[in-house]
């Protein structure tokens, strides 16, 4: 579904992504896993044509990203740090997203329902707290039921309640047979989500695992143990 | 892309500040007209005061405008969307706002108060004036994302268009006066839309006389079918240009 070759991308002197390449197909849960600024973030936003790499390709559903937007469609993206404009209200805001993409396809409203984000639609964007923000980012990513969700610290902000629903919205959503791309910085929390591994560092793709293979490979059973295991091994 | 356009033209009417513009560029016109028993004398106040206050509020609303809907184009951005339809979409509803809050706020008092001839040609330069310097404000913030930096360079483009020029043909004209060169300040005339609409509402008004054997010469190109012709295409290509290269900017912008 995705399928990324040698990509390179530099902000001035910074180096963000060197040469990364990988492939993940429908029914993975990948998690997107590195310390802060080593370019995880870069790679989500040049998946989705945000960011121009300087070289190499991306594909999506075999459609070659670099000047395509329809593949988007196929794309539920929520954001690090969602943005939106602030003086229009939360309803007003969905509103306008499902009469842009007119699909004629049923919308996905389990997350707006599972957060009764109905009550709040006529609050502004501009007065949300950062974790309602996620909210609405997260109804918004699961709207159009899109077959590849990415979802950049989808948690992070969330109340225990609410991140128990998110998880259970994108364990549900991993059993349909979708790709989903997720980051955290949370590991306890990816254990029961997740069956790839994509350790970043620095702009390199370190590895790229499926999970049982980390696991013995490491003999931790915790995804934070293995992880760390991993980082003692590269320090050393 | 006209669903877009309905957003950001919705957004810009609630935003207050062009319906004020309406409101403003109304009460100077008609106190223009009232203040004056002679309508080319009130045009000619007209004049002046358009070709200052159009350009600024164009060049400085719109810049302040596009950064601030920084939000809205991200999110876009992460829909099914060409980045083309999303900048040009933000382009049409600002240079149509605008222009039509100056048709309006412009265009009825000249109904009222004056049908000539001079004051349709005024209402058509203050309305390419003003899509023109949208244009130029979407250059101005293409190119960087420091907001205070985007709005400085706005209004030093602003200023070298509505003064630094004029100063430049000014000291232009002295330096060179003893050679003909009434010629080379058509094409001169030309690198400034501010100016040329100025050129072509004054001929509008047979004042040209006043200007000497230099007007004689803008009359004598300027006043043909063939110079108002040029004239226009000279005005396509100042809202086509920027805009274009802002364009151009924008496919190629990290956000």
């Amino acid at each position: 579904m995705i399928e990324v070759t040698h990509i390179n991308k530099t902000f001035g002197k910074l180096h963000v992504l060197r040469d990364v390449s990988f492939r993940s197909d429908g029914g993975t849960c990948l998690a997107l896993i590195g310390p802060n600024g080593c370019g995880k973030t870069t790679l989500i936003k040049s998946i989705l044509g945000m960011v121009l790499p300087d070289s190499g390709t991306i594909a999506v559903n075999n459609e070659p990203v670099a000047n395509g937007w329809a593949y988007r469609s196929q794309i539920g993206y929520m954001p690090q740090i969602g943005r939106y404009p602030e003086n229009m209200t939360i309803g007003q805001v969905m509103e306008m997203i499902s009469d842009i993409r007119q699909t004629d396809q049923k919308t996905d409203e389990d997350i707006i329902n599972a957060f009764s984000l109905r009550q709040l639609y006529n609050k502004r964007m501009g007065t949300l707290s950062g974790g309602t923000m996620q909210k609405v980012s997260a109804a918004i990513a699961f709207l159009f039921n899109p077959g590849i969700m990415i979802l950049d610290e989808p948690t992070a902000g969330l109340d225990p309640v609410a991140s128990e629903i998110l998880k259970e919205k994108i364990l549900h959503e991993k059993a349909k047979g979708k790709l989903i791309m997720i980051t955290s910085h949370i590991l306890s929390e990816l254990d029961d989500l997740i069956s790839h591994v994509m350790y970043m560092q620095d702009g390199n793709l370190v590895f790229n695992k499926d999970i049982e293979t980390l696991r013995s490979e490491t003999g931790e059973d915790k995804l934070s143990k293995a992880i760390a295991h991993f980082m003692k091994k590269t320090d050393r | 892309m006209k669903k877009i356009i309905k957003y950001i033209l919705l957004d810009i009417v609630r935003n207050k500040i062009v319906i004020a513009y309406t409101g403003i560029l109304l009460a100077i016109s008609f106190t223009v007209f009232g203040l004056e028993d002679n309508t080319q004398k009130g045009l000619l106040t007209l004049l002046n005061l358009v070709l200052f206050i159009v350009p600024l509020v164009c060049v400085i609303f719109s810049t302040i405008y596009i950064y601030n809907s920084s939000e809205f184009v991200e999110l876009l951005l992460s829909q099914p969307i060409k980045r083309k339809s999303i900048w040009l979409s933000l382009y049409t509803g600002l240079a149509g706002a605008l222009s039509l809050s100056f048709l309006a706020g412009v265009g009825i008092p000249l109904l009222i108060y004056d049908r000539s001839a001079t004051g349709i040609t005024l209402l058509v330069m203050g309305m390419l004036l003003s899509i023109i310097f949208v244009s130029i404000a979407m250059l101005a913030s293409v190119g960087t994302r420091d907001k205070a930096r985007g709005i400085g360079l706005s209004i030093m483009l602003w200023l070298y268009f509505a003064l630094v020029f004029d100063g430049i043909v000014l000291f232009l004209l002295f330096q060179f006066a003893d050679y003909p060169i009434e010629k080379a300040m058509v094409g001169v005339s030309a690198l400034n839309p501010v100016d040329l609409a100025r050129i072509m509402v004054l001929l509008k008004m047979d004042v040209s006389a006043l200007m000497g054997y230099t007007g004689a010469i803008f009359k004598d190109f300027f006043g043909t079918q063939k110079g108002i012709v040029i004239s226009m295409v000279v005005m396509a290509i100042w809202t086509a240009a920027p805009l274009l290269l802002s364009l151009r900017k924008f496919n190629r912008k990290d956000l």
